[in-house]
């Protein structure tokens, strides 16, 4: 037999999903999936019916009463504290006792035999409220003199005031960007199965398993060993799981312990609109100075946020909406504001990007009103303001970009995509003033990397070596879909020269890998990977050190090579190693560790590296749109984004291509809608609208940029993937823009606010029109 | 034998179901979930949107068993009587993958992979009748399928690449559905089927007779067809709807019929199973009739239902009344016909008494010189509801409007025709101007709401671009200027 020359699904590889058969079989067990334990009981949540006030009476004797019925949960029966604040605010009850502060606000739970049960009994509550003034967007909240959910941000550098003066141009505007539902296939679940003592083990579908631990054990009033959390996958997260399944696993936690029964809680698919946040909607004021080539003098934003009613991850999300209110681009004087806007509407959330996107389209926005204030390709006015040499690299919060590829990325891809002739055919074809109008659009984004709140940076894994050779792999981060296990696994594959197969990726359990940080920010195989990395490597040395006292050769003569351990001249099967080896009574479990270097950040002064590295793209993207009912089609887009050195290219590509459509998505027909009430009404796929097959550009050029490699020692020297792409869809965005700006001859900035619904769209080519 | 049968009975898988305590609210999803521990097949809505939950049903026919995939999150259980009911475990039976999870796998189409089960079944169906799609076709068939990772073009990918990875002449559903269809024939005995009593009564009468007759002895109860919207009701607002009378499987009121004159379709045809026959004498309905629900949503749709829930935001009723479609009205007293447009009484009332069912509905074929149009703007292109719709039909004579018919759903309480248009339109010469002209009357005929679907602003101003739309596209044919996206669409 022909000897290996390479493992199979090493670092590199295009490895396909460990779980892609199950996948395709439905053997992919998700929490829902999981055979509940005999006598499991279900929880539902009854809800606010008022966006603000106080609650005069709560009557659940019918509840209490109804077939099936075991009992309810109100905040009375919170044995620890009643507070699930993810920032440990005091401003998120389970359950509130006194005050509702949104419209779908749990209220209480009930808990029945059947799920059909308790779903029936939660509707025949009767609460009355003596009803408050509600304010639902940030700027009602403003007019009503609403508070900050948590302490806004400013960053400053230079003085804005004088570059003012002294510019040739200044244009204030503004706009408004809609928020969006995860719309995670998968919704929340929660599992509870109560143990002895204070013990009580979790199933549950969240990206961040710590927090939940810490959760349940603060409103269990019970130290955080005595809580469990498991998650095998989730059915998608994209940031609505990281907090937002506090509340259901607390809640089934404390029905657990009071029933002794295990408890599962699953909303149905509105209950976990209308009841978990989203991203949150921003309304952004710019006003921007720039000179007659195109080039930014002076930036002033303010960026104020729809947080809903606590503070839940608004602080680090508005956070990061001002770390990108750059985009890629130089302001030599720049002054940005947040203002996180306590609203009646539900507690607004993480979402890939985490604010980071709108952020992006704030610095987007006024690229596009200088462009077309001065008649403009509005690729030019990109490529006068991208951070570059000379001074022109220190960004807002005073980190110098050191690692800008952008004008690479952007020229390779304005040549692949032919940019300058198709968008000259463009021009011609909306000069002839038809009915369909086209336009054309290629947005840069630059992505910083790291949580900013610098201590989540951290990541441990555990891997157990068996006697026969094959390889336990656990680790703290959580797998989503994103191909995080497939990635980790491939680390630990390269390390010890062994096929992907020989590795058994488990179930994330607080159990194995403690103090864990949520899944996000892009950062799981950053951090889960290295830390893996330091598992293995530390069995592979004292694997080493064995194989070399036993056979008697240097240590430098030993190596993991693809078919076993080279031990001098002979190479040993890996299994025949470790079995010696245990023999000779080696440790061969390792827990690893590791924490991002060279990243500091002072919130209070507005400076430090927040970030380890940027991650960057671009995106080229055409459509048509139907200017007699705003309908439109995306005809064409081709992207160019860098993963540094790819850890597995089938993941990135899913990565890119799916980041794309969703932040499409969220530009375009997702639209969140709430009545004057208070009421969302878009809270299921039939009202909020998300992108289907047919919606994805009718011709669709992906690639990576091979020939990255990331400057920084990260896992094997790639790059983080999960967000970047997300912002490529404002491509499409522009390109809309640019079809409804030709209805007034490119003079007139349409300022199309998002998302950019068939109507919106039609709107602005009314309103251009009524202006020419 | 007993006159009555009290059981529901099907084939789930490789094994046969009998069930003779079925309550009248039981959904498929929940018997596969809770009660047969098949937790493949997932509730990602529980309204028909997603796709999560898609399975073939399969019915007998022409010696075969036809498999469509549907929503078993709306798809009430007493309703698969007498099909094969067939889940993802049974397409991974045996440990071998089939071609289009193969090519699923191969592709990298699925990432958190919750919606990858039924997007396997809506390929499995497509690539059974097309075992090489074109994208179009491809896209058609996962209109009713949201994934949330992927982007879907792996999953295209995937569906374009099926067929390298096998025949469907070789697939099991195929090679063995002539010894299933006497089976499932078999099952069907042709009795009427009773389960429960009172409000728990599940019926299935054997006929269009029958059912009069079953109508007679329970007036009032819930006609259930297609469920994509009663389906809703137990679903979303946990409604009683018992006793619960389910037609879907009528043959005789699936008919459909197409003559010289007219087009007459059975109530409980499908969207699916109508397509051929209305698009071919209507070509006009062509790229509209693709844009109702998803595939699922067209396979399990009937236009009688569609029809007689009074929706005012129904798909079907503004082309069909401006077609001039009248309907059948049939109960054990006999049977009375009326003009579509004259069922709708106002929002939430039809004209339909307890004991009557919609029979059939007609569509006469245009005369010399009609001009046809229909058209439906919602937020998404696909698989939404309208935030309007229109059905225009009008009769040029010697460059002149003798008669025009326009009606619009999504701008009043029922669907309804713009009669003030009309007037406004007839006698006028068929230019744009009349068009423009004819538009500032939709004021007099309607006063839109706004919701999230739509501001009563746009929907009055798209309704008046329509109007000139209906114009403006019939101008310089196979050329000139384009005035709508196309319906059919290629990847270069």
């Amino acid at each position: 037999m022909k000897e290996n020359v390479t493992i199979r699904g090493g670092a590199h590889a295009a490895q396909t999903h460990d779980s892609a058969v199950k996948h395709v079989t439905g053997e992919a067990r998700y929490t829902d999936d999981i055979a509940g334990p005999a006598g499991m009981l279900h929880g539902c949540f009854g809800l606010s019916e008022v966006a603000h006030g106080l609650i005069r009476d709560m009557d659940l004797s019918e509840v209490a009463s109804a077939a099936g019925v075991v009992g309810v949960l109100t905040a009375a029966d919170i044995p620890g504290r009643n507070d699930i604040s993810p920032t440990g605010r005091d401003d998120e009850p389970v359950f509130p006792d006194r005050e509702v502060q949104f419209h779908g606000q749990p209220l209480f739970m009930v808990v029945a035999e059947t799920r059909d049960a308790a779903r029936r009994a939660a509707l025949l509550a009767r609460v009355t409220y003596e009803e408050l003034p509600h304010a639902l967007d940030p700027l009602a909240a403003q007019t009503a003199g609403y508070p900050h959910v948590t302490e806004p941000l400013k960053l400053e550098r230079g003085e804005i005031a004088p570059a003012q003066k002294s510019a040739d141009h200044r244009i204030r505007g503004r706009v408004a960007v809609g928020g969006q539902d995860h719309m995670y296939l998968e919704g929340h679940v929660a599992l509870a199965i109560p143990g002895e003592d204070d013990d009580v083990i979790l199933h549950s579908s969240t990206q961040h398993p710590s927090e939940v631990q810490h959760m349940v054990a603060r409103v269990l009033g019970v130290a955080c060993n005595a809580v469990t959390v498991n998650v095998r996958r989730m059915g998608g997260g994209f940031g609505g799981k990281e907090t937002q399944m506090n509340i259901f696993c607390a809640a089934a936690a404390v029905a657990a312990k009071k029933w002794t029964r295990a408890v599962k809680i699953r909303p149905d698919r509105d209950q976990d609109m209308i009841a978990t946040g989203k991203r949150h909607d921003f309304v952004i004021d710019y006003d921007v100075a720039f000179d007659g080539s195109g080039r930014i003098a002076a930036v002033d934003g303010v960026l104020a946020a729809r947080c809903g009613y606590s503070a839940d991850l608004s602080g680090p999300v508005t956070d990061r909406a001002l770390f990108h209110a750059d985009n890629a681009y130089y302001y030599p004087n720049v002054r940005l504001r947040s203002r996180p806007m306590k609203t009646n509407t539900v507690s607004n959330t993480a979402f890939r990007g985490f604010g980071g996107p709108q952020g992006v389209i704030a610095a987007e926005r006024m690229i596009e009103e200088i462009a077309y204030a001065l008649e403009m390709d509005p690729l030019d006015v990109r490529k006068a303001n991208f951070y570059g040499p000379g001074g022109r690299d220190v960004t807002p919060y005073h980190q110098t970009v050191e690692d800008n590829i952008l004008n690479r990325v952007v020229e390779e891809l304005e040549a692949s995509a032919a940019y300058r002739e198709r968008r000259a055919a463009v021009i011609a074809h909306n000069a002839k003033g038809g009915i369909i109008r086209r336009g054309i659009a290629l947005t840069p984004v630059k992505f910083g990397i790291s949580f900013t709140a610098t201590w989540f940076n951290q990541a441990g894994a555990l891997i157990h070596v068996y006697s026969d050779g094959s390889i336990h792999l656990n680790h703290g981060g959580t797998e989503m879909g994103q191909g995080l296990n497939t990635k980790v696994a491939q680390v630990v594959a390269d390390a010890f020269q062994v096929d992907f197969d020989r590795i058994k990726i488990t179930t994330t359990t607080t159990g194995k890998v403690p103090n864990t940080s949520a899944t996000a920010a892009s950062s799981g195989s950053d951090l889960n990977g290295m830390a893996a990395l330091d598992a293995a490597e530390q069995i592979k040395a004292r694997l080493t050190a064995f194989a070399a006292w036993h056979w008697a050769v240097p240590e430098a003569a030993v190596a993991f090579v693809p078919g076993g351990v080279q031990v001098g001249g002979e190479t040993v099967p890996f299994a025949d190693l470790v079995r010696a080896a245990y023999a000779a009574r080696v440790h061969l479990s390792a827990a690893g560790f590791y924490k991002t270097p060279r990243i500091h950040w002072d919130r209070a002064a507005g400076k430090g590296r927040p970030f380890y590295y940027f991650a960057y793209g671009a995106a080229c993207s055409e459509v048509s749109v139907d200017t007699l009912s705003g309908e439109y089609r995306i005809e064409r887009t081709d992207i160019l984004h860098d993963v540094g050195r790819s850890l597995n290219p089938a993941v990135d590509l899913g990565q890119v291509e799916g980041g794309f459509v969703q932040g499409v998505g969220w530009l375009t027909t997702e639209e969140l809608w709430w009545d004057e009430a208070g009421r969302l009404r878009t809270h299921a796929p039939s009202t909020y609208k998300i992108p289907l097959a047919s919606d994805r550009p009718r011709v669709f050029n992906v690639a990576l940029a091979d020939w990255s490699e990331n400057r920084e020692l990260t896992i094997k020297r790639s790059k983080a993937v999960g967000e970047p792409p997300f912002m490529l869809g404002i491509s499409v965005l522009e390109a809309l823009s640019m079809a409804v700006a030709s209805v007034a001859g490119y003079r007139e900035c349409p300022r199309l606010d998002t998302p950019a619904t068939p109507e919106r769209v039609l709107m602005a080519v009314e309103r251009l029109k009524g202006a020419v | 034998m007993q006159r009555h049968r009290g059981e529901i009975r099907f084939i789930l898988n490789d094994r046969q179901v009998t069930l003779d305590d079925v309550r009248a609210d039981a959904m498929l999803l929940d018997h596969l979930r809770l009660v047969r521990g098949l937790t493949g097949t997932k509730e990602g809505c529980a309204e028909g949107d997603c796709g999560a939950c898609t399975v073939l049903v399969g019915r007998p026919r022409d010696g075969t068993v036809d498999y469509e995939p549907v929503n078993a999150c709306i798809r009430f259980l007493a309703s698969v009587d007498g099909c094969h009911v067939v889940t993802v475990e049974h397409l991974g039976a045996g440990g071998t993958l089939r071609p289009v999870q193969r090519a699923m796998v191969d592709h990298n189409a699925s990432q958190c992979g919750f919606c990858t089960p039924g997007f396997v079944m809506a390929l499995q169906a497509l690539w059974m009748r097309t075992p090489t799609p074109t994208v179009t076709q491809a896209e058609t068939a996962l209109q009713g399928n949201l994934c949330r990772c992927t982007g879907y073009a792996p999953i295209l990918r995937a569906a374009l690449d099926a067929s390298a990875h096998g025949n469907p002449a070789d697939d099991p559903l195929v090679t063995l559905g002539p010894e299933l269809a006497p089976r499932l024939a078999e099952l069907r005995d042709g009795r009427r089927v009773v389960c429960g009593e009172g409000r728990n009564a599940v019926i299935l009468p054997c006929s269009g007779e029958d059912l009069a007759e079953v109508l007679a002895e329970t007036p009032g109860a819930t006609l259930i067809a297609g469920a994509t919207d009663v389906g809703l009701w137990v679903t979303k607002e946990l409604r009683d709807v018992g006793p619960a009378v389910f037609i879907g499987h009528l043959e005789d009121l699936a008919a459909v019929e197409v003559t010289s004159r007219d087009v007459t379709l059975g109530a409980v045809a499908s969207y699916s199973g109508a397509e051929a026959a209305l698009t071919g004498a209507f070509p006009h309905l062509t790229d509209y009739w693709t844009r109702i629900g998803g595939w699922q949503v067209r396979n399990m749709g009937t236009i009688g239902g569609n029809i007689a829930n009074g929706s005012p935001i129904g798909d079907t009723p503004p082309p069909l009344i401006a077609m001039g479609a009248e309907i059948t009205l049939r109960s054990a007293r006999g049977r009375r016909v009326l003009a579509l447009e004259d069922f709708f009484l106002g929002y939430g009332r039809q004209d339909r008494a307890p004991d009557e069912f919609l029979e059939t509905i007609r569509i006469p074929r245009p005369e010399a010189g009609r001009i046809d149009a229909a058209y439906k703007i919602s937020k998404r292109r696909d698989e939404d509801i309208s935030a309007l719709a229109a059905g225009l039909s009008v009769l040029v004579r010697d460059g002149i409007i003798i008669r025009a018919r326009i009606a619009f759903g999504g701008m009043a309480a029922t669907p309804a025709r713009a009669r003030a248009v009309e007037a406004a339109l007839e006698g006028q010469p068929w230019t744009e101007a009349s068009l423009v002209a004819a538009g500032a009357a939709l004021t007099d005929d309607f006063t839109p709401i706004s919701d999230w679907r739509a501001s009563a602003e746009y929907r009055m101003l798209a309704a008046r671009n329509l109007l000139r739309r209906f114009y403006l596209e019939r101008q310089a044919p196979g050329g000139g200027r384009t005035v709508r996206l196309d319906g059919v669409r290629e990847t270069g």
